[in-house]
C-alpha cells in the first residue's frame, strides 16, 4: 500500500531533527495516520496483544534473571527465594510463567484468524511466513523457559524433547547421539544444559523481537487485510490508525488483561504442572510426563505415529506445511466468510487442533491413540489435500463490491460524503 | 443479548453444575483415587487464610509432622510475618532456641563445623541432614521436606472425558487451586484396612487416597489418638484440615497478598475496559463499519 506520512514538525527543533533523522516521521506515517481498514473486528486487535505480550515476558524476564541462578544446585532454590523473599516476587514470577500461555493462547486465536481469513494470500506470503518463524522460536523460547525451574516436569520434559534428535540415529548411525550429545552439552541432562538453555532463553526473546518487526514491517508494506478479504480501493475503505484503530486496540487489549491478571492472582499454578514444584531428580521418573498445555497438540502428533523418526518428522511438519500454506490455498477468495464449503472445513480444523490438545495431554493408550490418530491425518489432509480442492471445486459466495460497500446499511450507492467525513477532515 | 446466547450460556452453566457431581464410581480409574474437594478459607478467587487454623495446624507440625519432616523453605520469621500464623514475635524466638533440629554453622575459628540454634532467620529444620540419613532411619523410605508438599500434590480429574472442559471451566471461574490441600487432607485421614484383595508389601499401610494405595508412612494421626489443641479440643478430622491449611500457606505464603492486590488489579482493569469500550463506541459512532 502506498502511503506517505502526513508528518509536519512544529517547533524549530522538531524540524532540525527530522532533516537528520526522520523516525517521527516514519512513526507519524505506520502507526498514527497509517490507513486501517475500516471493518476490523476485535480478532484484529491480537496483533498489539501479541506485541504487548513480547514487551511484558521481557521486562518481566530481565527483573527475574536479576534473582535467578542457572545451576542445578541452585536454579530451584532461587526461584523459591524469588517467590518467597523477593520484593514482589510471586508478582513478577506469576506474571512472567503466566504471561508464557497468555501468550500462546493470544497467538494461536491469531493464526486462526489468519487462517479464516485468508490472511496468508498475495501479497501476504513473506508475512505469513516471518509468522511461522515468529511461533517456532516462540516456542523454542517457551520450551527453554520451562526448563529453568529446574523442576521435575522440567528435567524429565528437557530429557524427553532433547532425546527425540536421537532418533537420527535410524537414518545415519551415530549422528542422533552425536547431536543430543552436543545439545546437553555432556551425556545426559545436567547443569550444563540448564546453564546453556538460559543463555539461549535469554537471546531468543530478541530474536522474536527482531522477527516481530520485519512482521510488522511486512504487515504495512501489504496493508492489514481484513473480514471481508478485499483490498482498500479509495480512501473511504480506510480509517486512520489513529485514533480508530487504536481506540479499539485498546479495548482488545484491556479486555484480554483481565483475563491475563484472572489466571496472575488467581490461578497462578492452574496452567502448570504440580511436579514443577518437586525439585528435579534424574533418579526418579515422573508417573507422566506433560509438556505445557501450549505443546499438547504437536505432543500428540509425535505420539500418534508408531515409530520414533516417523513423530519427529510429523512433529515438526506439523509446523512446517504453514510456511506453504500460501501456495496451497487455491481459492481466489480470501476470506471464509465467502467461501461456504471451506468454512466447514475449518472449524474441523480447529476440531482437530484441540481434540490433539486433549490428547496430548492423555496417556499413549487404547481409544486416545486412535483418536490421536484421525485428528493427525486430518490435520495435514486439511493443508495438503482440502485447501488445494476445495479451493477449485467451491462456488464463492459473491463478494461485496468493497470494503466501506459492506459496512453501509443500504449496502450499495452509499452517499459518499457520510462515509469519507472523518478522514478528510 | 440473544435467544441463542441466552440458551448457550444456560446449557453451559447446567454442564458445568453437572461436572461438580461426584464421581465415586468412576474412582479409582487409573491408580488415582477420588478425592473430594473440601471447603477451605483460603479457597476460591476471595479466599483468605484463616489465621487461628494456620496456629493450630503449625501446632500439628510441632507435635507429630517434624519428627520425620523438615520444613526448611520457611523460616522462623515467616510464622510472625503478616499473612501467615501470626504469632507473637517474642515466642517465636522462644520457640528457634528450644527448636530439637540445630542449624550447622561454621566453620568456626578452629576450622570446625557447629551446631546452633536457630534464629528467626534460619530454616524450619527436620531431623535428618540429608536423604541418606533420612533413609537409614526410616527404614529405606524418604520422608519429604514439606515445604512445598500443597503445591507439589494435585487431584487427577477422575470423571468422563465429555464433562472434563466443563469441569475446567468451572475451575478457572472460581478459582479453584486447592488441589493440594484437598489430597493432604484426603490422605491423612484415608488410612484403614487394606480390602481383602490387596496385598501389602513388608512396612506398607494400606491408604484410600495414596496412588497405589501402598504408602510407607504410618498413620501420623489416629482417630483415638489425635492432637489436642490448647483449648482441649480436636479430632482427627479437625488435625487434617488443620495441617493441609497450614501446608498450603508453607507452600504459598503470599496468597493473602497476592488475593487482595488482585481484586484491585481486577477492578482497575475492569473500569479502565468498560471506559475504553465507551470511548471507543463514541469515536466509532460517528463513522459507518
Amino acid at each position: 500500500m502506498e502511503h506517505s506520512s502526513s508528518y509536519e514538525p512544529k517547533s524549530s527543533f522538531a524540524k532540525w531533527w527530522d532533516d537528520r533523522l526522520p523516525i517521527a516521521r516514519l512513526m507519524h506515517g505506520q502507526f498514527v495516520d497509517f490507513p486501517t481498514p475500516r471493518n476490523l473486528n476485535y480478532l484484529w486487535t491480537f496483533g498489539g496483544i501479541l506485541t504487548f505480550c513480547l514487551v511484558a515476558q521481557i521486562a518481566t524476564g530481565i527483573v527475574l534473571a536479576m534473582h535467578y541462578q542457572p545451576s542445578a544446585a541452585d536454579a530451584f532454590n532461587s526461584v523459591e527465594a524469588i517467590r518467597r523473599d523477593v520484593n514482589y516476587g510471586w508478582m513478577i514470577r506469576n506474571f512472567h510463567a503466566v504471561g508464557a500461555s497468555m501468550f500462546f493462547i493470544a497467538v494461536y486465536i491469531h493464526i486462526f484468524r489468519g487462517l479464516y481469513y485468508g490472511s496468508y494470500k498475495a501479497p501476504r506470503e513473506v508475512l505469513w511466513i516471518l509468522g511461522v518463524l515468529i511461533f517456532l522460536v516462540m516456542m523454542a523460547t517457551a520450551f527453554m523457559g520451562y526448563a529453568l525451574p529446574w523442576g521435575q516436569m522440567s528435567f524429565w520434559g528437557v530429557t524427553v524433547i532433547t532425546n527425540l534428535f536421537s532418533s537420527l540415529n535410524e537414518i545415519i548411525p551415530g549422528v542422533g547421539t552425536a547431536v543430543v550429545e552436543w545439545l546437553w552439552g555432556g551425556y545426559s541432562v545436567s547443569g550444563t544444559t540448564l546453564n546453556r538453555f538460559f543463555s539461549l532463553h535469554y537471546l531468543l526473546p530478541f530474536v522474536l523481537f527482531g522477527l516481530v518487526a520485519l512482521h510488522i514491517w511486512a504487515l504495512h508494506v501489504a496493508g492489514q487485510n481484513n473480514p471481508t478479504g478485499l483490498d482498500i480501493k479509495t480512501k473511504s475503505d480506510a480509517v486512520p490508525m489513529y485514533p480508530y484503530a487504536v481506540a479499539k486496540d485498546a479495548v482488545g487489549l484491556f479486555a484480554f488483561l483481565i483475563l491475563f491478571a484472572w489466571f496472575v492472582f488467581f490461578l497462578p499454578d492452574y496452567l502448570g504442572h504440580a511436579d514443577n514444584y518437586t525439585e528435579a531428580n534424574p533418579l526418579v521418573t515422573p508417573p507422566h510426563i506433560v509438556p505445557e498445555w501450549y505443546f499438547l497438540p504437536f505432543y500428540a502428533i509425535l505420539r500418534a505415529i508408531p515409530s520414533k523418526l516417523g513423530g519427529v518428522i510429523a512433529m515438526f511438519s506439523a509446523i512446517a506445511v504453514l510456511v506453504f500454506v500460501p501456495w496451497l490455498d487455491t481459492s481466489r477468495v480470501r476470506s471464509a466468510k465467502y467461501r461456504p464449503l471451506y468454512k466447514w472445513f475449518f472449524w474441523l480444523l480447529v476440531i482437530s487442533c484441540v481434540g490433539l490438545g486433549y490428547l496430548g495431554a492423555k496417556p499413549p493408550e487404547g481409544a486416545y491413540v486412535i483418536w490421536s490418530r484421525i485428528f493427525t491425518i486430518y490435520y495435514f489432509a486439511h493443508f495438503l489435500l482440502i485447501m488445494p480442492i476445495v479451493g477449485l471445486i467451491e462456488t464463492p459466495k459473491t463478494l461485496p463490491k468493497s470494503i466501506s460497500a459492506s459496512v453501509l446499511p443500504s449496502g450499495s450507492g452509499a452517499p459518499q460524503g457520510a462515509v469519507t467525513a472523518p478522514e478528510t477532515r | 443479548m440473544t435467544k441463542a446466547m441466552k440458551s448457550g450460556f444456560l446449557a453451559v452453566a447446567v454442564l458445568m453444575a453437572a461436572a461438580n457431581l461426584p464421581q465415586t464410581a468412576l474412582a479409582a480409574e487409573g491408580g488415582h483415587a477420588h478425592i473430594e474437594r473440601q471447603t477451605w478459607s483460603f479457597g476460591g478467587f476471595t479466599g483468605q487464610y484463616d489465621k487461628a487454623q494456620l496456629q493450630r495446624g503449625f501446632q500439628i507440625y510441632k507435635d507429630s509432622c517434624v519428627y520425620c519432616h523438615g520444613l526448611k523453605r520457611v523460616r522462623f520469621r515467616n510464622l510472625f510475618e503478616p499473612g501467615g500464623p501470626e504469632f507473637p514475635e517474642d515466642a517465636v524466638k522462644a520457640l528457634a532456641q528450644t527448636w530439637p533440629n540445630k542449624v550447622v554453622d561454621g566453620p568456626n575459628d578452629d576450622g570446625k563445623m557447629f551446631d546452633r540454634e536457630p534464629k528467626p532467620f534460619d530454616p524450619i529444620l527436620g531431623p535428618y541432614k540429608n536423604e541418606k540419613e533420612a533413609r537409614a532411619g526410616q527404614n529405606g523410605a524418604y520422608p519429604p521436606d514439606l515445604s512445598l508438599i500443597a503445591k507439589a500434590r494435585n487431584v487427577e480429574y477422575t470423571g468422563t472425558w465429555w464433562a472434563h472442559p466443563f469441569s475446567m471451566l468451572r475451575d478457572v471461574a472460581t478459582g479453584y487451586q486447592e488441589g493440594g490441600p484437598d489430597y493432604i487432607y484426603a490422605l491423612l485421614t484415608g488410612y484403614g484396612e487394606a480390602p481383602a484383595d490387596v496385598k501389602l508389601a513388608d512396612g506398607m499401610q494400606y491408604n484410600a487416597a495414596f496412588p497405589g494405595h501402598q504408602i510407607a508412612m504410618p498413620p501420623p494421626l489416629a482417630k483415638d489418638a489425635f492432637i489436642k489443641y490448647q483449648d482441649g479440643k480436636g479430632s482427627l478430622d479437625d488435625n487434617a484440615r488443620d495441617i493441609a491449611a497450614f501446608l498450603a500457606w508453607a507452600a504459598d505464603p503470599s496468597l493473602n497478598a497476592r488475593k487482595s492486590t488482585g481484586w484491585l488489579v481486577m477492578l482497575y482493569l475492569l473500569v479502565t475496559t468498560l471506559l475504553l469500550y465507551a470511548g471507543k463506541r463514541t469515536l466509532w459512532s460517528k463513522i459507518p463499519h
